[in-house]
């Protein structure tokens, strides 16, 4: 789960790691409000949505008095902001931060994850600070340090002096860098994070350290302890066919093909979407029906499936083990007949009754296609919705 | 021979009386020698009471000294599963697999880090578990679709292994053991461990290795493979179309070195001698052309 900036800086400075001062803000009125609180003489302006890139985008603008401040608020909230990361429809702007200015010395990156290979949480920071971290990563790979972090004794202080030196932190401020690494930690262990990025971390005038910006995904497993951050989920920053699925305990990722697909597993889900790109066309979405998938279950997803107007045809790919592939059979036939499906459906099922699976697709008068195995459910979906 | 598990094996259900861990109990107990090798059951509540004829008993380590059982099959839910595999390994069996899904990330990292030094190996969680066909079943996959044979197979995801047997039953080759290491990023025995075991067990002759984009585990064991497997091993990485940054933070990749896609893992696996194939309906073809 991922929530906006600001909230990600509140939780952070629960754990003591500074960030500017800042009030979010859900309308203009607000905005001019919470700058004249702030006090100070330049503000910041951010739009908050689940994206990165939102400077480049025209999402983030400076102030330098009450009345620029309104401006910028008028501008950003109610916009579309598009983004690298936002793809070609962008995002609509709802919420804002209003933060002091800030006097930037110098930028820096700091970032946390989980390496799996160590299977421990990594500390990553770089001198090269406020952008994009992968290109640093592809043009000076030198210039990103790790750290794994020992589970027993957490960040110790001197690894975090260590790396603090190693991004060039003057002497003066090493203490504060240390600090705010080491609550990072905390935080990102506190609440399960799953990934964290300060980007950038800066350094200012008078010797200060604070995130300028702050992202922080969750994991997803673990929101079971922690409904307070549950409780900041923005289902507005959330694709609605996804938020949709997970009510009914489907997974669901939308692409951008025309070839719907409905598989049970999520290995077996990917390596449908790749066959169906094998044979020449796209998937339009991955969609995992889990193991225990019901008669309901597969109605929903099915409908779920036709919302999207891109879809020309259907592949249900079901490797029925322990699930009966009669009762997949009825479940499809049901789905079918409740959406009158007018679409092509090709459906391949493997595993126990499969006969019997297969004969009740063909006595339900439904114009459905059998296929033998995945290569064959692909091709001939693909060639279904080419008209063929 | 088999890897890890076979009709001597003796295990403990842990989670035996929740909805999932009964049902799969019945189904490994009704499979092959399972009778006689699912011996008992861990349930603090219901200490001494018993299962359909299986005893269940406090804690794992009660339960192996008085079964004798040597491996954990766990089924507790989410919350409570690392502290189970702590428990099992505390009790020092030989083998724990955790079927439960939904684990959470922080708990694995601590029962990982406790596990250093220990000699129980971790097999999951959130796998289908290990089938050595015709002698014994632990964990969730259709025991029926497999047979006994002298091919391994080591897959991520759980669905995807039983295809791979699937296709191997259809060219008449049966399985010496599957291992469903599991899809979570923390997590016991990757690639590269079962493949050690499978390239020693004198009773398999090739190994399918199925991965799927994330991490690094494919690449390693494909270098492994490259300078000590001495058997064919064929491979499918699933998510040629995954889109990325959808299941993968872009940090993750970073520090992993590479970008964790299935081009990339695929080109590295072919790089080492590994035949692939980017058909997914062609692993069983692929191999039984390596024999």
């Amino acid at each position: 789960m991922n929530v906006h900036e600001y909230q990600g800086k509140e939780i952070l400075r629960r754990y003591g790691v500074a960030t500017p001062q800042g009030v979010p803000c859900f309308s203009v009125a607000d905005a001019d409000d919470a700058a004249r609180r702030l006090g100070g003489k330049a503000w910041v302006v951010k739009a908050q949505i689940h994206a990165g890139g939102r400077g480049k985008g025209g999402g983030v603008k400076v102030a330098k008095t009450l009345a620029e401040v309104h401006d910028a608020a008028e501008k950003i909230l109610g916009m579309t902001l598009i983004t690298h990361q936002t793809g070609p429809q962008g995002r609509l702007v709802k919420r804002l931060l209003v933060e002091e200015g800030a006097n930037i010395e110098r930028e820096l990156y700091v970032g946390m994850v989980v390496d799996r290979s160590s299977q421990r949480v990594t500390l990553m920071a770089s001198s090269e600070g406020g952008m994009d971290i992968e290109e640093v990563a592809a043009r000076t790979p030198e210039k990103i340090y790790k750290v794994a972090i020992d589970p027993g004794m957490g960040l110790t202080a001197a690894q975090a002096d260590d790396m603090a030196r190693k991004i060039g932190m003057p002497d003066a401020s090493i203490g504060e860098a240390r600090r705010f690494m080491q609550g990072l930690y905390q935080a990102f262990e506190e609440c399960d994070a799953s990934l964290a990025e300060i980007n950038p971390l800066i350094l200012t005038a008078d010797g200060r350290v604070l995130a300028l910006d702050a992202k922080l995904n969750f994991d997803d497993n673990a929101l079971f302890r922690h409904p307070d951050i549950v409780a900041m989920r923005d289902l507005d920053e959330e694709d609605p066919a996804e938020v949709e699925a997970s009510r009914f305990d489907l997974s669901y990722i939308s692409l951008g093909g025309n070839i719907g697909c409905l598989v049970n597993g999520a290995g077996l889900a990917m390596a449908t979407m790749d066959a169906i790109k094998l044979f020449g066309a796209e998937p339009a979405n991955f969609l995992d029906v889990g193991g225990g998938a019901t008669a309901q279950k597969v109605t929903e997803a099915f409908k779920l499936m036709l919302k999207n107007p891109a879809v020309k045809g259907i592949l249900v790919n079901i490797f029925g083990g322990i699930m009966r592939c009669d009762t997949i059979a009825q479940g499809v036939i049901a789905a079918a007949r409740e959406v009158n499906l007018s679409v092509p459906l090709v459906v391949r099922m493997k595993g126990t009754n499969e006969e019997l699976g297969r004969e009740l697709l063909r006595a339900s008068g439904l114009p459905i296609i059998s296929a033998d195995n995945m290569a064959d459910a692909a091709r001939k979906i693909v060639a279904a919705v080419a008209g063929k | 021979m088999s890897i890890l598990i076979d009709r001597n094996t003796r295990v403990m259900t842990q989670g035996i009386t929740g909805k999932t861990g009964a049902f799969h109990t019945r189904l490994c107990r009704d499979y092959a020698n399972g009778v006689a090798c699912f011996v008992a059951g861990v349930n603090p509540n219901k200490a001494g009471e018993n299962f359909e004829g299986i005893p269940i008993f406090a804690t794992a380590a009660e339960a192996k000294q008085k079964t004798g059982a040597n491996v954990s099959v766990i089924y507790v839910p989410p919350p409570a599963a690392a502290s189970a595999i702590d428990e099992a390994v505390d009790a020092g069996l030989d083998l724990v697999i955790c079927i439960t899904e939904g684990v959470p990330v922080r708990d694995m990292i601590a029962t990982r880090y406790r596990m250093r030094g220990k000699k129980t190996i971790l097999v999951g969680p959130n796998c289908p578990g290990v089938i050595t066909p015709d002698e014994i079943k632990i964990g969730i996959m259709p025991g029926h679709i497999h047979k006994k044979g002298r091919i391994g197979v080591v897959s991520r995801s759980g669905t995807l292994t039983y295809e791979a047997v699937g296709q191997l039953m259809e060219l008449g080759l049966g399985q010496s053991t599957c291992v469903g290491i599991g899809g979570d990023p923390v997590n016991g025995m990757k690639h590269i461990d079962v493949m050690k075991l499978f390239n020693a067990d004198p009773e398999t002759d090739a190994v399918i290795m199925v991965g799927e984009i994330g991490g690094d585990d494919e690449e390693t064991c494909a270098r492994w493979i490259k300078d000590n497997m001495r058997k064919p091993v064929v491979g499918f990485i699933a998510g040629v179309t995954a889109p990325a940054g959808k299941r993968m933070g872009h940090a993750g990749a970073i520090i992993s070195g590479g970008k964790g896609t299935a081009q990339e893992k695929l080109a590295v696996m072919e790089e080492c001698g590994i035949k692939v194939t980017r058909n997914p309906a062609d692993m069983g073809k692929l191999l039984a052309s390596v024999l």
